[in-house]
């Protein structure tokens, strides 16, 4: 019994240091701090992808009714802006070109003609596909404000109505997508490279040694090494969290114990990566370089900007040990969806198991390395 | 300070950063692994284009109209329908994230719809908000054109013809999130070979304290900063070139504008990186803090803020005056630009000139801050 | 021209600002000086006196205040270009970059200072060979011993033809027989190149060798002028005596500066003691008990050192204190082994660090681990703490193998690592929270360990400082009092010396003498060799097997009575590797 009483005092008096060194630099916690609210509040502006302003240029070679309703209509959208009339097709290139407009509405000579006599009437639109994302979504606006003209043309309507509703996000908010998925990627970012240079700071100026002579036994270095990091990444993850919740006003579904159990989980397997990682580098240099590495695949193979599905089957076997992938999983769940820990506990498996690896692994390394 | 020593001592300090590279894993690691990583993952992985969207299907209505209706499911690329019995199970499913979606029309659809009041229920998971509303619009188009294709009497002919978009993709015919997405990957690679490794390898002599004997030395700061550079700069142009053979033979995207105009612009662009990482690592002396500073102010907002994944159009007023104006956001442009459109010279010589100006300004700021001091 | 000063320097200051100490500290303080060209000037001075700080302004890194500094005829504050293209330069941290190797190290310093390739191999080559680097030049820098750097690095500054040459402490670390061959180089230089040279030092023996000496204290300058007239300073109050049968050197030296009316410093010295009187006191004064034949003796400069800065108003050296006998030590039996060592043999790949060694160590002896730099003393040390397993023989470090021992058995020892190894940004308080508690101490107790530590080391103003921006004696200080808090059983010490200055010095073995005595046992390492004659044996090491062993009188006497230790180490070592040459 004291023999574990007196372990936990070794480990907190390890813990205690550990922050000490971390965050007594006011440097380092305005790098610990200031990112994380800088980005949360830039992703949350910055991340959308529900437009509204299309700047467009439009040659009207047909000059009848119905095109100009259609101009009339798109003008009155507003979301749609027209930077230019266009005098010929030579026009078009131009305006492309310059980045001026996202899209030109060409309407042919016979347009007009192909109305009235009931055939198909073609629309040429030519969008601009350095943008292909953005190009999409403005033809997605210029269908809608077709199909919406149809109907009121029809003074039946559409017959078949689509009664359209969404789960979790009703108006398909960009930053309800992406945020909640933040509150995970933000911290993690400096969570693994902290945990990191922890060790390899020590060794590097040769404090380790003497750590490694004190009775701490390698458990319990790994404890108060992987503690710190956990405390400043849940730190880090709340305030993207209340950036989330009360600036953004994305509201939060599910219990925030819940979350708590999440994160923690998902910070403890991103420790046990920077401590392996730590474990394995010469050189504080290589631990930020090797974190990096791995971080960069890890954002991208986690499906927070694009979705896993369409990735070949060899990927997304891979993403299988990415604990990105499952921590934002979990965390867009309980956030949007108010899943419980049991809605959630089968992407636990995956993570735990990063942390059954990496963390035996730091902790062996710490004291059979290179010594 | 003649010329000749001025060529042997540079010639020295270069080679020593070479060998000082080929010991230590982490430049091959940034110019080559991590390019070839990136161009890899994104290029077979990351892709946009919405296809083979599993849908739950419940009929609760068993007539051939609906069937016809529905027809639009089968057989096309974008939908992989699953149909379900009923409701319950499609709901599973959808809980569960097997499918994206459920279409349910309900046991009255046929009748409705002769009556000209028909509706489908499209339930989506909103959580992926982008993919949703792509869903909802394949969904309505297609619904459309089956009303389109069935008028409602056989006449018809007091009806104007129905308007049909037909779109034409300039620069990215085939509407591949890939070629959009390989420019933008170019800058970031640029951006972390540029201002990351370099502002790490310089702050690593500010702590180690080598910088203090090389300041006791005939060499002048700007010659230790020009000795910095250059193989930094020969990595990130490594990691150029591969990301180049890769786009052009793995991906096929096409390079539309003269390959000297890209490289122009890349070397403008280093060049500013470079200066930017030097003069972040002078003013941090501090591996760590030097590393953070750099991926906060060149990578995130190169990701972020220059149009690589969202378009600046979208952005709030004040968001989009910070990216316009940032040198990553010049270089996405001029790289979409020459890659995709081809040269266009009133862009690349805006762009370019942006960039230079960057480079001498943050070349001159790095001299600056590099005086040669220790304290 | 050698007429000119290479340097001189008119009313020069420099102030920083420490945040812990809430004031600003004068570095400098209106120093004025010349020194001469085409000789060797030595900087000496007690740890944070400024010394590197005036080198720093010397060589135009670190710009003055104020004042006014002309080097080699060039005003360094306007434009220390003109200066630095003339000089050659060994900063305190050494400047090697560790992943080049030793030919790529001196290569690249050649070649920034212009050398014609020609010229380079051939320089390069002969001072590798001086340096005794010569079977290294593929090693890298970094995989160098502490005092192979330091030859590397001074082979480094020279690797180029200079007018001047500015060492920060550059034999900081090197054993006695490098710190020869080293100063030999240096004089050639000079001689031979008509270079100037300024170094640091905290050996007093290597100034008295120079030209001219510069003393400071505090940002002053205490003295400047010839080594002779600094050991005139202490002429007629120097003296020594022998130690009746039964007492040790080092009893007799505590004895003698418990008497501070009449001796102002005492160091054990060849089986006996030296000492220094106050001013005014006589020889006759001297009654030791215990001692015998008391002599006058010739003043070192060492003594004109130590007279200039025990002056009545100068800081006095730091009390040594007591220390609180070990609980867990009392009433055990002195002379019962506690360290003991079997054919303990350790191989980096071919190579044999150490090629099975044995020797015991008893209870509250204080035990030295002498050799040169490489031989293998940081292997074995390093072996014993548990930090390194032994690729074989035997180990027992009271009573347990420390590499396989549960962490209680690590409660035992105390280990003080040859780098400075708190935590740099931490401050010295937090340091002693932080390595308490590891130990398992907390609360109150731990509370007044913690200040007796401060009170027995005198770390009391520096508490709140950070440990990176300690003075060198003070960071030796802080790092000794880290590892006694546990009050550990045995203390390892591997060179917990290097590079402090003799004040420091003397302080540092007056705690170590009475934790001894309070039984302790100690196990110690050092490059200076007078203060093997404050251990009760001493064992001599060189390419990792024994060539001596036994008390500080036995060792020599097995030299043909050697008059001076660091003499009798020369001559074992040159005639072991005498030996092995042929």
């Amino acid at each position: 019994m004291s023999g574990v009483l007196l372990s936990m005092r070794r480990v907190m008096s390890l813990f205690i240091k550990e922050l000490l060194a971390t965050l007594k630099d006011p440097a380092n916690r305005v790098i610990l701090i200031a990112p994380v609210i800088l980005q949360s509040a830039l992703f949350g502006y910055a991340a959308t992808l529900n437009l509204d302003d299309v700047p467009y240029a439009v040659l009207d070679q047909s000059a009848g009714r119905t095109s100009a309703n259609i101009r009339a209509r798109l003008d009155g959208s507003g979301v749609f802006r027209l930077t230019e009339v266009l005098g010929g097709t030579s026009g078009i290139a131009d305006s492309i070109d310059s980045g001026s407009a996202l899209l030109v509405v060409h309407f042919g000579p016979d347009f007009e003609d192909a109305v009235s006599s009931g055939r198909d009437a073609p629309i040429q639109v030519i969008t601009d596909g350095r943008n292909s994302m953005t190009a999409g979504i403005a033809l997605g606006y210029l269908g809608r404000v077709l199909s919406g003209m149809a109907e009121d043309r029809n003074s039946v309507g559409r017959r078949i109505k689509l009664e359209v509703r969404a789960w979790y996000n009703p108006d398909l908010i960009t930053r309800w997508n992406f945020m909640p998925s933040m509150i995970a990627t933000l911290s993690m970012i400096q969570v693994l490279i902290l945990a990191g240079l922890s060790v390899a700071r020590e060794r590097e100026q040769g404090t380790f040694d003497q750590l490694l002579v004190t009775p701490l036994s390698p458990l319990e270095i790994l404890v108060g090494k992987a503690l710190p990091p956990m405390l400043i990444g849940m730190a880090q993850s709340s305030i993207v969290l209340a950036v989330c919740a009360l600036w953004f006003r994305i509201p939060m579904s599910g219990s925030l114990s819940t979350l708590c159990a999440v994160l923690g989980i998902f910070m403890l397997s991103c420790v046990g990566m920077g401590l392996s990682i730590s474990a394995v580098s010469e050189s504080m240099q290589q631990v930020m370089v090797y974190s990096f590495v791995l971080i960069m695949p890890m954002v991208l193979l986690s499906g927070i900007t694009t979705p896993l599905r369409n990735m070949p089957e060899a990927l997304q076997i891979l993403t299988y040990a990415n604990p990105l992938r499952f921590g934002v999983e979990c965390v867009r769940r309980v956030y949007l969806e108010g899943a419980g820990i049991s809605d959630v506990a089968a992407n636990f498996i995956p993570m735990a198991a990063v942390v059954a690896i990496t963390m035996p692994l730091a902790a062996w390394l710490f004291r059979n390395r290179g010594a | 300070m003649s010329l000749p020593g001025f060529g042997r001592r540079m010639r020295a300090l270069v080679r020593k950063e070479f060998i000082q590279m080929s010991r230590d894993n982490s430049s091959i690691l940034i110019g080559a692994v991590l390019p070839l990583l990136l161009i890899l993952v994104i290029g077979s992985g990351v892709s946009l284009d919405v296809n083979d969207i599993p849908v739950a299907v419940v009929m609760e209505d068993s007539s051939p109209t609906l069937r016809d209706v529905l027809s639009f499911l089968e057989g096309s690329s974008q939908f992989s329908p699953v149909y379900t019995a009923s409701m319950r199970d499609a709901e599973a499913l959808m809980q569960d994230r097997e499918v994206d979606a459920i279409l349910r029309a309900r046991s009255d659809f046929t009748p409705n719809l002769y009556r000209g009041r028909a509706s489908i229920q499209l339930i989506l998971y909103g959580v992926d908000s982008g993919r949703a509303a792509v869903i909802q619009g394949y969904a309505d188009e297609a619904l459309a054109m089956w009303e389109e294709r069935h008028p409602v009497d056989a006449e018809g002919s007091g009806q104007p013809g129905g308007i049909v978009i037909v779109n034409r993709m300039w620069f990215n015919e085939a509407n591949s999130s890939r070629w959009y997405f390989i420019p933008g990957l170019i800058v970031l690679i640029m951006t972390i070979a540029g201002v990351f490794l370099t502002s790490l390898i310089m702050a690593r002599e500010w702590e180690r304290g080598t910088l203090e004997a090389l300041f006791v030395s005939p060499l002048g700061p700007g010659e230790i900063l020009a000795a910095k550079i250059v193989p930094y700069f020969c990595v990130a142009m490594t990691g150029f070139l591969l990301c180049l053979l890769a786009s052009k033979f793995l991906y096929r995207v096409p390079l539309r504008g003269s390959l000297w105009l890209v490289v122009s612009g890349t070397v403008l662009y280093l060049l500013a990186a470079s200066g930017m990482g030097l003069m972040i690592s002078s003013a941090t002396r501090n591996q760590f803090l030097a590393s953070q500073v750099a991926l906060l102010t060149s990578f995130l907002p190169a990701l972020v803020l220059s149009g690589f994944i969202f378009d600046l159009r979208s952005m709030p007023g004040f968001i989009r005056g910070i990216g316009s104006v940032l040198p990553s956001t010049f270089y996405m442009d001029l790289l979409k630009t020459l890659f995709l459109a081809g040269d266009n010279r009133r862009i690349a010589a805006k762009d370019c000139a942006a960039l230079a100006a960057y480079a001498a300004g943050f070349m001159l700021l790095a001299l600056a801050s590099t005086r040669k001091r220790v304290a | 021209m050698s007429s000119e000063p290479a340097v001189a320097a008119k009313n020069l200051s420099r102030s920083f600002r420490s945040r812990a100490l809430g004031k600003t500290v004068r570095a400098l303080d209106g120093v004025s000086f010349e020194m001469p060209s085409g000789e060797i000037s030595a900087l000496i001075g007690p740890d944070g006196a400024g010394k590197t700080t005036l080198i720093r302004v010397i060589c135009g890194i670190v710009r003055p205040d104020s004042g006014r500094l002309v080097v080699m005829g060039a005003d360094v504050t306007k434009s220390p270009r003109a200066v630095q293209g003339r000089m050659g330069y060994m900063p305190q941290q050494s400047g090697l970059y560790d992943d080049l190797t030793v030919q790529e190290n001196m290569d690249l310093y050649a070649d920034i200072r212009g050398v014609a390739p020609s010229d380079r191999s051939r320089r390069a080559s002969w001072l590798l060979g001086m340096a005794g680097l010569a079977q290294f030049t593929d090693r890298a820098a970094g995989r160098l011993s502490g005092g192979m750097k330091q030859k590397l690095a001074l082979a480094c500054a020279l690797a180029a033809p200079s007018d001047i040459l500015v060492l920060d402490e550059p034999t900081s670390g090197v054993d006695p027989l490098s710190r020869r061959e080293l100063w030999e180089i240096l004089r050639l230089m000079a001689r031979d190149e008509r270079m100037t040279v300024i170094l640091s030092t905290p050996y007093m023996e290597e100034a008295a060798l120079s030209g001219m000496v510069l003393v400071l204290n505090e940002g002053r300058v205490l003295f400047a002028g010839s080594p002779g007239d600094l050991s005139m300073r202490a002429r007629g109050l120097c003296g020594s005596l022998m130690p009746e049968e039964g007492v040790s050197a080092r009893a007799l030296q505590s004895r003698l500066l418990d008497d501070g009316e009449t001796i102002i410093d005492a160091l054990p010295h060849g089986g006996g003691a030296r000492f220094i009187l106050r001013p005014g006191a006589s020889l006759s004064d001297v009654r030791i008990e215990g001692s015998r034949g008391v002599a006058s003796a010739e003043p070192r400069l060492e003594d004109g050192f130590m007279t200039l800065l025990l002056r009545p108003g100068a800081s006095g050296p730091a009390r040594g204190g007591r220390a609180s006998p070990s609980p867990a030590v009392q009433g055990q039996a002195a002379g019962e082994t506690v360290i003991e060592v079997r054919d303990l043999v350790r191989k980096f790949g071919p190579f044999t660090a150490v090629g099975g060694i044995s020797f015991g160590v008893r209870r509250m002896e204080i035990f030295g681990l002498l050799g040169p730099n490489g031989s293998g003393k940081t292997t074995t040390f390093r072996m014993l703490c548990g930090l390194l397993p032994a690729t074989g023989g035997f180990l027992r470090v009271a009573g347990e193998d420390l590499r396989f021992a549960a962490s209680h058995a690590r409660m035992k020892i105390g280990y003080v690592a040859q780098k400075f190894s708190l935590y740099g940004n931490l401050s010295v308080r937090e340091n002693l929270r932080f390595f308490g508690g590891a130990y398992g101490l907390h609360g109150h107790k731990l509370r007044e360990r913690i200040e007796e530590a401060v009170e027995r080391f005198g770390l009391g103003e520096y508490m709140n400082e950070r440990c990176s921006r300690l003075p060198g004696g003070f960071k030796q200080r802080a790092a000794m009092a880290s590892a006694l808090l546990h009050e550990p059983e045995i203390l390892f010490l591997d060179e917990p010396t290097s590079g402090i200055d003799p004040l420091a010095r003397r302080a540092f073995w007056r705690s170590i003498t009475s934790l001894a005595a309070s039984g302790m046992t100690v196990i110690v390492t050092t490059h200076f060799m007078e203060e093997a004659e404050y251990c009760d044996r001493i064992v001599i090491l060189d390419s990792g097997s024994i060539l001596a062993i036994g008390t500080p009188g036995e060792v020599r006497e097995g030299t043909g009575g050697a008059p001076t230790m660091d003499e009798a180490f020369i001559r074992i070592v040159e005639d072991s590797r005498g030996r092995n040459a042929t």
